[in-house]
């Protein structure tokens, strides 16, 4: 990859434009070579006269060694084998700016402190910078800080125009600033455009952010975007944000779109599993805990088992619900990693069951098999389905101007209409020897229903 | 002179008073491990076989190992003094828990014998008088042992009597394992005899007036309820008992038979469920034919092994613990079915499924429950299908598994309840989570146990569960491959040599080379129609399937409907359901183009790093070239820089070798290299110029669809000297298909398996220098690259490769031997559980 520097004086203010070499303390006819851990380092200078003078820096990422180093902690290589890191700017350009300009950075020349502390006009130009993200996140990023932001496309396969052009772009910025500022623009900048960092990162990245972003970070419209991005752990970013000007007081915007249909959902069928007198409850499809935490709190529960198809979503879980901080749960909540489509004899025996927003994940061709196993094996005295209701999409559609919603999750295999729901759960439960009610959940929509619908079924009672 | 006849498996209680020779009579009779002494037990938990002290202690570890030995099936010899009945009816009970008979051996000698031998062992250190106590305890008790519950008991009175007896082993009378048929099983008969004639016939049997000649060599094997609710049960019962009698049938009791005997026997019976009319005919055939009958019925035997234990006859059904076992239960499981008398919550008696929990190796062919279809679960088959309610008598042929069928003329009884449905099993009945998740070894025909760890099986249920095609459909999944041990030649990281030095180290002569498609990995399941793919996978609809190496669906649906007909179609063609004798078939294949399945990521990754590169470099040429023509002294990077740029241009022509635009479903090409199963067979016998040849057929009739997979035969030569001719031919063809694009070959020793060479890889690859730049990246070829990339490790990969390939045939026998679809789908699992485990995703 490859990032080069030009000056041109301006006529108001004559210095030889090779004078650059003074500034990044690095003479104009010579080559120099840098090893860094990830590759070499060349910077040289394409052209030097007293008119422009253009410094370069080519960095040669090795990348047998990038694909054979594993992350810490992790067994994975840090990168495949084939991969744009030897090409697109990003992270490992900004250390190797670090590691070659580390004095000019600094704003400090022997020979020409004043030129240094001058903004003088400078191009950086970079013929492959990865920009993930929004679009127009170079201008926005490098705009703000006076910047003129030029970027050109880059076609994924011109013989295959209909791929498009991200994620690359030849960036150019232009603009008449000190020296040692654009190369910490760039430094901070270069990172955040790329979203991927190729190094481990810790408290020493908070100190580094600040130490470069000294002046101007404070105050760019995209702060948040840009220390979120350079830090990229939640934890780090804490810490920066200790340090920065407290925003004008804004609602944070709700997350979850919905926040308090969940909710509503959630707690109506913890309030029909209390109703039930259940003591054992299932929770199937438990998630990340979300209902188990409402019913950890009923002393009624004695026991609540949590079974979900994802062993990521089960650790989540297992935090959530703080089962290391809590021995006295111990015994009373279980998480079990387990699937809806296979009968599981561990599931036998309990008074109640709860599933969630959880059919809808299921391929339809496996729904059979959800039926045989929660009504046919495991057969708790109780069992709750809550699913989306389908027509009630409509409404959302129009509070989005029309556009067809599509469905409410890109997981879900399905959505049932009221019709769809009723005559599989009414089937399930005459073939199962369960009575069968349905309720609504949420709001209530006088047209397409409701947005959430509940089935309950009971089991016919003991001959 | 006693011959004491035993049941080959029994519980022998040698009983008698100490000194009375139980010992040596037992040795000489008995293998010493089947003998269980007392004093051996003494002496095994206290050190001293005389301590009366460690009775207890001696008593509860014999039982437990007798216990062993029962569950496992071994005739066991119980060496004690057993003179007492509750002693003996410990031994009763025990013999009851394991469905064995328990017999006696009672050595009744004269007391002054006994006290004459005791006297004679001084390391007897009790008094002589406990002989005399234990002498008149067995005495005293002796006439009541048939009562205890000991099927026979042999009395010997004298030392004379004891030295003479001989003792043989008899076969129990259900173990009929030497005949080997073939068989006609035929369902529930219940007096249809126009239907059995019909049926008999059908099958090719001869009939006369009373009786019927079966084809030569075949019996018929009735599996019970003879009787009852059809129109002619005397008529029956003449033609089944002459068969019989002449060898050309089998029988065993159903529960209608046995309500007859009992009937006949002059028991309290309701007349009821037809019995009443059975009884009528039977007034009117006389007193003569009505014993015949009820002898018949007497000698009948719970439930027949046939065929070398293969395959287990009986008319309600019978789980492996109770086969070939003799008791009051297993009696009771053959006639009722799993009936315990308790009833579910809706007041009907609760009927266990043994068949869904069946996990035994002999088929079981049964009756008792009329369905409306037979289908097979876990290599169990319920033959009625209800011929007295209208509607079919129905015989399975074996070996050959064929099922034959002839309408009832009409209905004869009404059914209390509908006949069960076609039954086809929910999915992945059967498997228990919780006994799935917990790991340990599945076992394989052609390679033993394979570990398969919890974890890896958790990850597979994951996967499967959220993202897999309906399991019925998943017979198979296939292993992965490892590729060729890395080649020392200049510019190459893999090349033929290395594969064929390793199958000629393997002691190979034969090798074959097929051309490697580059596109995605997918098993094609076919079926003729419908109409077989309900019967053999018991889906409710489609005919036919198409998921890729992990399990999921290949295609959206509408294209895998339209990829499907013209498949099925062109096995049609091809002639092949009927070269094959078969109604479906699977298919091992690569289906192109690559970018069909893989467009994400080559847009993502392989274009994206293409694109990248092909900015940045002739930029960075640009700018060196700018300082070289000022004098600046960057050559060596100039030159360096335009090699990489070089590198780009020859990775960007690698992928962009596979990717085509695809329009719709007409654009999907097919290239099948194995077809791995059809019914009866799992094709592993054949090798693989036959899989080519045979599946080139569907070439021949769909050329669109369809395509041949290139390949050379090739003849190793010998250890040293290089290549062979045959050898460098292939290595030859091998780099002229890799320079025109290819991604490489496969190499597979001929025969498909070779049960002789366990670890033996079942293919290697060997992939293109070009195709390795979308593997290594660009530059892989530089030489400080690929000196790096050399080092390798194989092992582990080609540990997995193995695992995989024999867990995938394992699904496939499981799956032809129609173990059910709970058997099949472990496997399966397993396959996908050992992929879960990170391996270096380059080999």
């Amino acid at each position: 990859m490859l990032l080069t520097l030009t000056t041109t004086p301006h006529p108001d203010r004559p210095f030889p434009a090779t004078d650059l070499g003074f500034l990044l303390h690095k003479h104009p006819d010579r080559v120099l070579e840098r090893e860094l851990p990830f590759g070499r380092a060349t910077v040289f200078y394409p052209q030097a006269t007293p008119e422009v003078c253009t410094a370069a820096l080519l960095l040669e990422v090795d990348p047998v060694a990038l694909s054979r180093t594993t992350r810490p902690g992790e067994g994975a290589p840090l990168e495949p084998y084939v991969n744009d890191r030897p090409y697109a700017a990003g992270s490992f350009l900004a250390v190797a700016l670090r590691d070659a300009f580390g004095t000019a950075m600094t704003g400090r020349s022997q020979e020409r402190q004043a030129l240094a502390d001058t903004p003088l006009p400078l191009v950086a130009e970079l013929p492959c910078v990865a920009a993930r993200g929004p679009a127009g996140l170079p201008e926005r990023l490098f705009g703000p800080l006076g910047y003129a932001v030029e970027t050109g496309p880059i076609p994924l396969d011109p013989l295959f125009p209909e791929w498009g052009e991200r994620p690359y772009v030849r960036l150019r910025v232009s603009g008449t600033v000190r020296l040692c500022d654009l190369l910490a623009h760039l430094y901070v900048l270069l990172p955040v455009l790329d979203g991927r960092k190729h190094y481990y990162l810790n408290e020493a990245e908070v100190e580094k952010l600040l130490r470069h972003g000294a002046g101007w970070l404070d105050t760019h419209p995209e702060r948040d975007l840009i220390v979120g991005r350079f830090l990229r752990f939640r934890e780090l970013v804490r810490q920066a944000e200790a340090t920065f000007t407290p925003e004008a007081s804004e609602e944070e915007a709700p997350r979850d779109p919905h926040p308090r249909l969940h909710d509503a959902r959630l707690d109506r069928v913890a309030e029909v599993l209390k109703a039930s007198g259940s003591a054992r409850v299932l929770d199937l499809g438990c998630g990340e805990g979300k209902l188990l935490r409402r019913l950890v709190e009923v002393p009624s529960f004695r026991e609540l088992v949590g079974v979900d198809v994802s062993a990521r979503a089960l650790e989540l879980a297992a935090d959530r619900l703080r089962l290391k901080e809590r021995p006295e749960l111990e015994g009373r909540v279980r998480l079990l990693h387990g699937s809806l489509a296979y009968r599981d004899s561990r599931l036998r025996g309990f008074d109640a069951a709860a599933l969630v927003e959880v059919i809808e994940h299921l391929e339809p061709h496996r729904l059979d098999a959800l039926t045989a196993n929660v009504f046919g094996d495991a057969r708790p005295r109780t069992v709750v389905i809550t699913t989306p209701n389908r027509e009630y999409n409509a409404v959302f559609a129009e509070k989005n101007r029309g556009e067809a919603a599509g469905m409410r999750h890109a997981d879900h295999r399905f959505e049932w209409t009221r019709a769809e729901f009723r005559a599989w759960a009414g089937a399930a439960a005459s073939e199962s020897g369960y009575a069968v009610r349905f309720e609504d959940v949420g709001d209530v929509h006088a047209e397409y229903g409701p947005v959430t619908q509940m089935a309950v079924f009971t089991r016919g009672e003991e001959a | 002179m006693t011959e004491i006849r035993l049941p080959e498996l029994a519980l022998v209680a040698l009983v008698g008073a100490s000194s009375a020779g139980k010992s040596t009579f037992a040795a000489r009779h008995f293998e010493p491990t089947e003998v269980l002494s007392s004093d051996f037990f003494r002496a095994l938990v206290s050190d001293d076989e005389s301590s009366l002290e460690a009775t207890g202690d001696a008593f509860d570890s014999l039982f437990f190992v007798a216990g062993k030995r029962l569950a496992r099936g071994r005739l066991t010899v119980v060496d004690a003094t057993s003179v007492r009945p509750d002693d003996r009816r410990r031994l009763v009970d025990l013999a009851r828990q394991h469905d064995v008979l328990p017999v006696a051996i009672v050595l009744d000698l004269p007391r002054a014998v006994l006290e004459a031998r005791h006297a004679a062992r001084p390391d007897r250190d009790f008094r002589p008088d406990v002989i005399g106590r234990q002498v008149s305890e067995l005495r005293r008790t002796l006439r009541g042992l048939q009562k205890e519950g000991f099927r026979h008991v042999w009395v010997l009175r004298s030392g004379e009597a004891v030295d003479a007896a001989q003792v043989s082993r008899v076969p129990l009378y259900t173990n009929r394992q030497e005949l080997s048929g073939p068989f006609d099983f035929i369902g529930d008969v219940h007096g249809c005899l126009p239907e059995l004639r019909d049926l008999l016939a059908k099958l090719g049997y001869t009939l006369g007036e009373g009786h019927a000649t079966p084809p030569p060599g075949r019996t018929a094997v009735f599996v019970g309820d003879l009787v009852d609710r059809g129109p002619d049960s005397a008529g029956t019962l003449r033609l089944v008992m002459n068969m019989i009698r002449s060898g050309a049938a089998l029988c065993v009791p159903g529960n209608h038979d046995e309500k007859l005997k009992r009937a006949l026997d002059g028991k309290a019976v309701k007349a009821l469920h037809g019995l009443d009319g059975t009884l009528a005919q039977l007034e009117e055939a006389g007193p003569e034919f009505r014993a015949e009958v009820r002898a018949f019925l007497a000698g009948l035997v719970s439930h027949l092994v046939l065929d070398g234990g293969r395959v287990v006859v009986a008319h309600a059904g019978l789980p492996e613990r109770y086969q070939g076992r003799a008791s009051g239960r297993v009696r009771s499981f053959a006639l009722y079915g799993d009936v315990d008398g308790s009833q579910d919550e809706r007041g009907l008696p609760v009927r266990r499924d043994w068949a869904a929990d069946y996990r035994g190796q002999a088929y079981v062919v049964y009756g008792h429950t009329p369905v409306a279809q037979p289908h097979w679960v876990n290599r169990t088959l319920n033959i009625d299908t209800g011929c007295a309610f209208g509607g079919a008598l129905t015989a399975l042929r074996y070996p050959e598994m064929e099922l034959v069928s002839v309408p009832a003329h009409a209905q004869y009884a009404v059914p209390a309840r509908p006949l069960a449905p076609a039954g086809p099993e929910p999915d992945g009945e059967g498997l228990d989570l919780a006994a799935f998740l917990k790991g340990g070894r599945i076992e394989t025909r052609t390679f033993g146990g394979i570990l398969v760890k919890e974890g890896e099986r958790a990850a597979a249920i994951e996967t499967f569960s959220r993202f897999g095609v309906d399991p019925r459909w998943a017979v198979y999944l296939p292993p992965t491959m490892s590729p060729v041990e890395t080649s020392s030649r200049a510019g190459f990281l893999e090349h033929p040599a290395e594969a064929f030095a390793y199958f000629r180290g393997q002691g190979l002569s034969q090798v074959v080379c097929e051309e490697k498609h580059m596109g995605s990995r997918a098993v094609l399941v076919l079926a003729r129609d419908e109409a077989a793919a309900r019967t053999r996978f018991g889906v409710p609809e489609g005919a036919g399937s198409i998921f890729t190496r992990t399990g999921r669906p290949f295609f959206q649906p509408d294209w895998e409907a339209d990829v499907l007909t013209r498949a099925r179609a062109a096995v049609t063609t091809a002639g092949l359901w009927e070269t094959l004798d078969t109604g479906w078939l699977v298919l091992d294949a690569e289906i192109l183009p690559w970018s069909l399945k893989a467009g994400e990521l080559i847009r993502g990754q392989y274009a994206a790093v293409g694109a990248a590169g092909n900015a940045a470099l002739p930029a960075s040429v640009t700018a060196l070239e700018a300082a070289a023509a000022r004098g600046v002294d960057v050559a060596g990077l100039l030159d360096r820089t335009r090699e990489r740029a070089q590198d780009l241009r020859a990775y960007r022509d690698a992928y962009r070798a596979y990717v085509h635009r695809v329009e719709g479903p007409h654009d999907v090409q097919i290239r099948p290299f194995h077809l791995l199963a059809s019914e009866g067979q799992v094709h592993t016998e054949r090798d693989h110029l036959w899989h080519l040849e045979t599946l080139g057929r569907l070439a021949d009739a769909d050329p669109l669809l369809f395509g041949r997979t290139a390949y050379r035969l090739v003849t190793l030569g010998p250890v040293s000297g290089g290549m062979g001719a045959s050898e460098a031919e292939a290595a030859a063809w091998w780099e002229a298909l890799t320079a025109a694009g290819g991604e490489g070959m496969v190499v597979k020793p001929l025969a498909f398996l070779d049960p002789d060479r366990r670890s033996l890889q079942p293919a290697v690859k060997v992939r293109g220098r070009e195709y390795l730049r979308i593997i290594y990246g660009p530059e892989y070829t530089r030489p400080e690259n690929l000196a790096r990339l050399r080092t390798r490790a194989l092992g582990a990969k080609r540990a997995r490769a193995l695992r995989e390939f024999h867990l995938g045939l394992e699904a496939l026998a499981r799956f032809v031997d129609h173990a059910g679809t709970a058997r099949v789908h472990e496997s399966v699992l397993g396959v996908l559980a050992l992929e879960s485990d990170p391996v270096d995703a380059r080999l």
